[in-house]
């Protein structure tokens, strides 16, 4: 989806709704690549048409029509080589041609979620699949969040489209024998989305995140998701300041959103009285114990760094690690944070920001200001983010 | 929508079937699996192959036929068998596929089968 000359309002319709367009069709149809092929031309549609007739009443509503008339269109011209599946769905779709499309549109996304985190998807793919095809994410940008070159992306997530749809991977919800390892990588999809830190991402992963939990108030780990999200997002107000970014250390907790950390530790609580933890769990205690700062004026990096611990057990990765690692070098176990960081494979870490960012602050507290210096210059390089760039920038003037 | 199920076995577990101890249960397994399988009406059709020792290949290298005895030698688990299923998606055909014995020490690889190809 090129919306870069999109006129505004097209751009805003399109973010608003085409995770949930292309997951009507995809669900509707079975094809995931063909939904957005179709949601993609009734966007270009739109931005010939609008100018010159004037913005239909429901923009939305346009699209979904628009959309599923290109989709049939093109099956048509392809009826030649269709599969059996396809066929059936075209001639249900165009038996319900006079219906009406917004109600029905109705919010597929959890649904195609589930099915991109079906086990025939390759493991590796399943949240960029997730990414694109509910969130509208092209491969070039998930490529850079996953370390992977956009072009080789690209086609694992049309190996992965064809799959589903060749192999018939069903739509349907899944049983509840196969749910929770499913739902381990919709979780994580959705905190995917949320950890992109694109303003309009995190507002679809907290929607996502609240849909999930109020379909499934029984799973600690849908529970603890939406705990995770609004303890972070809690903060996010605080974290700039007359648009400078302000590190967690040095935000006024005045600024932190009270109401929704109060309710996200409400959910936490539900969530292990379920008593099935999980890394999620494990994830928002982390992040309650950073709100703790708020009512008592400290942050408990003790059992900060004894939730990593217990984090690395169940699901040890680069980032928790490194997150320990910081932990670690404010409870003044040096050692400990250096031996965690030099454990890490240069090959993970070489071009991530975090991990720079841990060794500049481990290199600061041992008095190597040489160090310090090119790390913090070597996460700077990394840091595609203007306000964190400058705010590095400062604090690396700051010696 | 059709799958070809192809049961892959180990060479430890090939040789069951003709080990006067292990023959029974191994020949067993198998028996109540395909009665069930053909029970269920999804069958379209199958076999099962002789050992692998009976196998020969056949290629054409630089406009000369090749032919060679046995398996490919890189080849760890045997194909054994196979059966074609009818089946409403993927979830179907790995439900009847999870109960084969060839899972328990090699796997079952599940392909769907091709369309018929257009006419004209």
């Amino acid at each position: 989806m090129d919306a870069s000359h999109a006129s505004p309002l097209v751009e805003r319709v399109a973010r608003e709704a085409y995770g949930r367009l292309v997951a009507s069709l995809a669900v509707r149809f079975r094809d995931i690549h063909a939904a957005e092929d179709a949601v993609g031309d009734a966007l270009r549609l739109a931005l010939e048409r609008w100018p010159t007739t004037g913005v239909p009443d429901e923009p939305i509503a346009w699209l979904s029509a628009t959309a599923k008339n290109q989709l049939l269109q093109r099956a048509r011209h392809d009826e030649v080589v269709a599969r059996e599946t396809s066929l059936h769905a075209i001639t249900a779709a165009l038996e319900e041609r006079n219906e009406r499309p917004v109600e029905e549109l109705g919010d597929e996304r959890l649904r195609l979620m589930f099915v991109c985190a079906h086990p025939a998807i390759d493991e590796s793919v399943r949240t960029a699949l997730m990414l694109q095809t509910v969130l509208g994410l092209d491969a070039e940008a998930i490529g850079r969040a996953f370390l992977v070159p956009g072009a080789t992306m690209g086609q694992r997530l049309v190996r992965a489209k064809r799959k589903i749809r060749d192999a018939a991977i069903p739509f349907e919800a899944p049983e509840a024998s196969e749910l929770a390892s499913r739902l381990h990588a919709v979780i994580e999809g959705i905190y995917a989305a949320f950890a992109t830190d694109d303003a309009s991402l995190v507002d679809e992963a907290m929607f996502l995140a609240e849909l999930l939990a109020t379909d499934l108030p029984e799973e600690p780990e849908a529970l603890a998701l939406l705990a995770l999200v609004r303890f972070r997002h809690a903060r996010r107000a605080a974290s700039r300041d007359e648009g400078r970014f302000v590190p967690l250390a040095e935000q006024d907790t005045a600024r932190w959103d009270r109401a929704s950390i109060l309710s996200a530790e409400d959910l936490l609580r539900t969530a292990a009285s379920l008593r099935r933890p999980g890394p999620f769990q494990i994830e928002a205690a982390i992040q309650s114990a950073h709100c703790q700062r708020l009512f008592t004026g400290q942050t408990p990096w003790r059992a900060i760094v004894h939730l990593y611990g217990v984090l690395a057990r169940l699901a040890p990765t680069t980032g928790s690690t490194i997150a320990e690692a910081v932990g670690r070098v404010e409870i003044g176990d040096l050692e400990g944070a250096a031996l965690l960081l030099d454990g890490l494979g240069p090959q993970h870490v070489a071009a991530y920001a975090p991990y720079w960012l841990a060794r500049a602050h481990l290199a600061d507290r041992i008095g190597d200001a040489t160090g310090r210096s090119s790390a913090l210059e070597r996460a700077i390089e990394l840091t595609s983010d203007a306000t964190l760039r400058a705010h590095l920038r400062e604090r690396l003037a700051r010696t | 929508m059709q799958y070809m199920l192809m049961f892959f076995e180990t060479d430890e577990a090939l040789a069951k079937r003709e080990s006067p101890t292990e023959a029974p249960a191994y020949w067993g397994a198998w028996t109540a699996y395909v009665k069930e399988l053909r029970g269920s009406g999804a069958v379209v059709n199958g076999d099962g192959l002789l050992p692998p020792h009976t196998a020969t290949r056949v290629s054409f290298r630089e406009g000369k036929r090749v032919v060679q005895d046995g398996p490919h030698p890189d080849t760890k688990e045997h194909l054994g068998g196979y059966f074609v299923i009818e089946a409403k998606d993927l979830d179907a055909a790995l439900a009847y596929a999870a109960k084969c014995p060839a899972t328990l020490s090699g796997h079952v690889e599940i392909r769907p089968v091709m369309p018929p190809m257009p006419r004209g």
